[in-house]
């Protein structure tokens, strides 16, 4: 067991250091994002400059460090994508604009996709000059995903897609996207789905944002009608589309699990600025209890972090263990936002970024939370997934297993 | 870096469960708790011979000279155990003490004793129901005599030298005693606690012949380096409770029918798990940093000792009590084991001071590294 860097991971840090130093900006002030730099309430008008740091970065080689090198990777073991995000985190850095893409939808390409299609995607991806992202979700499949409703039906060489879905997380500045569709309604619900990848300016596709609570809008509703997709898009078999799916979702549950809003050092920093009725709230009690939960659960995620990227550099698959990251995270993320606005008392509500403490970033988390208490696997199906995967206890009944789906009974439409 | 243990390591970590299964099973525990003896003298001979007390003792002191790291794979495997043994006493405190700032004679006297498990060593902190600091402390030492009643000292009524904390004569500064408990001037009372195999002593000193480890009244830093270091060894009994009651809630849900269905398939049953099982990662996570800083002497040692101290505390609890829950009223009944993780997990959770008072510490530590 060994903390410290090798030789040859300390001399990576150095290397990540000083072209960060020299490519990046530092974080401002006490809760800086891109987004709150670059962009407008909406968040979306940073994406040019965004394009242009990725760009940078794929160029000096620390886009996608793990990838082979022959798809413009490094061949990295993981724990060098520890240090790297190590050293980024006190830059400004564009965050959600290429994740899905990186993250999720190349790794899926590259164990499906054919070799031209790796050559002529992936490289595109990397250097942020074409944007991805996933149409998985349905407003009447979510959780239970496999209960998508999205139809495919073949005509000859291409494919024609009808249906809905939503929570496309940069849906509308997407050039490309991954899809999930049902091709044989006749078929078990989980077997008979195919996945494709597709144009997001193929004719047919509308895609409308959803203001959050927030007020921000970083989802979308997209409509398919009648849009053609040529069968060379398919990536896997006709009906296994679930699987294909699923080795998705395993790299998704990999990718997130970071937390986006105000974390324990905003929160240890607010109670050693903010006076309570006897003094500085860091010396009251109760603050210091709370503190110390908040630590021991940011430093225990961040260390089975570590954990895993040590198992996954000896040859080991990213295992439903990852779930654990998200399930701490996002109920932690709200709890700090809600004790913040506590200790602010009744001043907590203030929004007004120029009165609220880091800029309202606690009052904008207190919005933002539950959104990712609900993305990406709700809290309630990654216990399930850590009950039935890690701990091999019995699925839950599932009704709809064996049947038909044009059969599957359904609530009022 | 690498955040797991070596190849080596954890076949130790199966050498150990191997022998602690067949060596101190529920039945040889249930003989400690129901007062056969207030240890497993047995198994404690067996641990011996395996060489586990000497694991971070250096071989010039008649040690295997191993280091922290491997002590840190036995202490998983003893907290999953349960063994009634005074293992943590003598191994992470006594013994401790003396590596870190004992004289060439003490550690030359008593350390080889010790590795060859002919010698059990206890702490002597507390002093009644209330927390330990250096303000409160009333034992004296005084020209090398030390008098004044600690209790509960943790294996005191077994221990053949005891290390002790005592103030000077005006009660300003304090500083760690040796003590050879064979000596005049000592009364030895067992104490009943919450968890009966671990024993428990009251030890009142009255004019007891007594040496100063270490510089006379080098402090509270001294008690507090030497409480950090051990906490990060009790996590690791903690985190091997922890996953042990675990395991057992596990095996029960997925044994036990009810309403027609294993109650294992429950979702109430299931999220329960599941909650379990993050907090005994994150516990052991944090654990695993902490043998990490106590294997370099790292200067993050303070936080990574009190994080591992807290997650620990916490998680032990948690499942504990939950695996009671999970068995039902069977959970409740002195036949099955569930109880004694109960026990335990309270036990290793006060033995060093509450978590509460950790949390604290934390805060403070985290303070002064912001400053």
């Amino acid at each position: 067991m060994d903390f410290d860097d090798t030789r040859e991971e300390a001399a990576f840090r150095a290397e990540a250091r000083q072209w960060l130093g020299a490519n990046a900006e530092i974080k401002g002030g006490a809760f800086e994002t891109w987004q709150s730099r670059y962009s407008g309430r909406d968040g979306f008008d940073g994406l040019e400059r965004a394009k242009a740091f990725q760009h940078k970065k794929a160029e000096a080689g620390f886009a996608a460090l793990h990838w082979p090198v022959e798809s413009g990777g490094r061949a990295l073991p993981p724990v060098y994508q520890v240090i790297y995000s190590q050293e980024e985190s006190r830059y400004l850095v564009p965050r959600g604009y290429f994740e899905i893409g990186l993250g999720m939808c190349m790794p899926t390409l590259f164990t499906y996709g054919t070799d031209a299609q790796k050559r002529r995607y992936a490289p595109a991806a990397l250097f942020g000059d074409e944007v991805w992202c996933q149409l998985f979700s349905e407003p009447g499949a979510g959780s239970d995903l496999a209960g998508l409703r999205t139809r495919a039906q073949r005509e000859g060489d291409e494919w024609v897609i009808n249906g809905q879905k939503i929570w496309t997380s940069g849906g509308h500045w997407a050039d490309w996207a991954i899809l999930v569709a049902r091709s044989d309604p006749k078929a078990a619900k989980h077997k008979g789905l195919t996945f494709f990848f597709l144009s997001m300016k193929s004719p047919g596709i509308e895609t409308r944002r959803i203001k959050q609570i927030s007020g921000a809008s970083h989802f979308n509703e997209v409509y398919l009608t009648d849009v053609r997709i040529p069968d060379s898009q398919r990536l896997g078999a006709v009906g296994a589309g679930w699987g294909v799916a699923i080795t998705t979702l395993m790299n998704e549950r990999l990718a997130s699990g970071d937390l986006r809003g105000p974390d324990f050092e905003e929160i240890f920093g607010l109670a050693r600025s903010v006076s309570l009725e006897d003094g500085p709230a860091i010396a009251n009690a109760a603050v210091r209890e709370r503190l110390a939960d908040f630590y021991v659960k940011t430093q225990g995620v961040r260390l089975t972090r570590f954990r895993t990227m040590t198992a996954l550099s000896r040859g080991e698959t990213p295992g439903p263990e990852n779930s654990i990251g998200k399930l701490v995270n996002a109920p932690k993320a709200q709890e700090i936002a809600s004790f913040a606005m506590d200790l602010l008392d009744m001043g907590g509500v203030i929004m007004d970024k120029d009165t609220a403490p880091l800029r309202a970033a606690f009052q904008e988390s207190l919005l933002n939370s539950p959104g990712g208490r609900i993305a990406a696997g709700t809290d309630e199906i990654l216990r399930n997934i850590i009950a039935e995967r890690v701990l091999g206890l019995p699925q839950d009944m599932r009704v709809d297993r064996d049947l038909p789906f044009d059969q599957l009974p359904t609530g009022p439409r | 870096m690498n955040f797991d243990f070596s190849s080596d390591q954890r076949s130790l970590r199966e050498q150990a469960r191997k022998f602690l299964a067949e060596h101190a099973s529920s039945t040889r525990v249930r003989r400690i708790l129901e007062g056969a003896a207030p240890y497993d003298a047995e198994l404690w001979r067996g641990m011996a011979e395996m060489g586990w007390m000497g694991t971070a003792i250096p071989e010039t002191h008649g040690g295997a000279g191993f280091g922290y790291l491997e002590l840190c794979v036995i202490a998983e495997e003893l907290g999953r155990s349960l063994a009634p043994t005074p293992f943590s006493s003598t191994i992470y405190l006594a013994s401790e003490a003396l590596l870190l700032v004992g004289s060439p004679a003490q550690k030359k006297r008593w350390l080889p004793r010790v590795a060859q498990g002919e010698a059990i060593g206890c702490f002597a902190l507390a002093e009644g129901p209330q927390v330990a600091t250096p303000g409160n402390i009333t034992t004296r030492a005084d020209d090398g005599r030390v008098s004044g009643t600690k209790i509960p000292v943790m294996d005191g009524d077994v221990a053949d030298f005891a290390i002790v904390v005592a103030g000077e004569a005006d009660g300003r500064r304090a500083g760690l005693f040796l003590v050879d408990l064979t000596g005049a001037g000592i009364t030895r009372t067992s104490v009943t606690t919450v968890d009966p195999t671990r024993s428990h002593a009251r030890l009142v000193f009255d004019g007891a012949a007594a040496e100063p480890l270490g510089a006379p009244f080098a402090g509270w830093p001294l008690v507090e380096r030497l409480l950090d270091r051990a906490a990060v060894l009790v996590a690791f009994e903690q985190v091997g409770g922890a996953q042990a009651a675990l395991d057992m809630a596990r095996d029960y849900a997925l044994g036990r029918f009810a309403f027609g269905r294993q109650i294992a398939s429950f979702q109430a049953i299931k999220h329960k798990l599941a909650d379990i099982y993050v907090a005994v990662e994150l516990a052991r996570s944090n654990a695993y940093y902490g043998a990490w800083a106590l294997s370099k002497d790292a200067p993050e040692l303070p936080v990574a000792a009190a994080t591992a101290r807290v997650a620990a505390t916490e998680a032990y609890y948690q499942a504990a009590k939950e695996n009671i829950q999970v068995h039902g009223g069977m959970g409740f009944t002195w036949e099955f084991d569930c109880h004694l993780h109960y026990r335990r997990a309270k036990l290793t959770g006060l033995m060093l001071g509450s978590a509460r008072r950790w949390k604290d510490l934390l805060v403070t530590r985290l303070q002064a590294g912001a400053a």
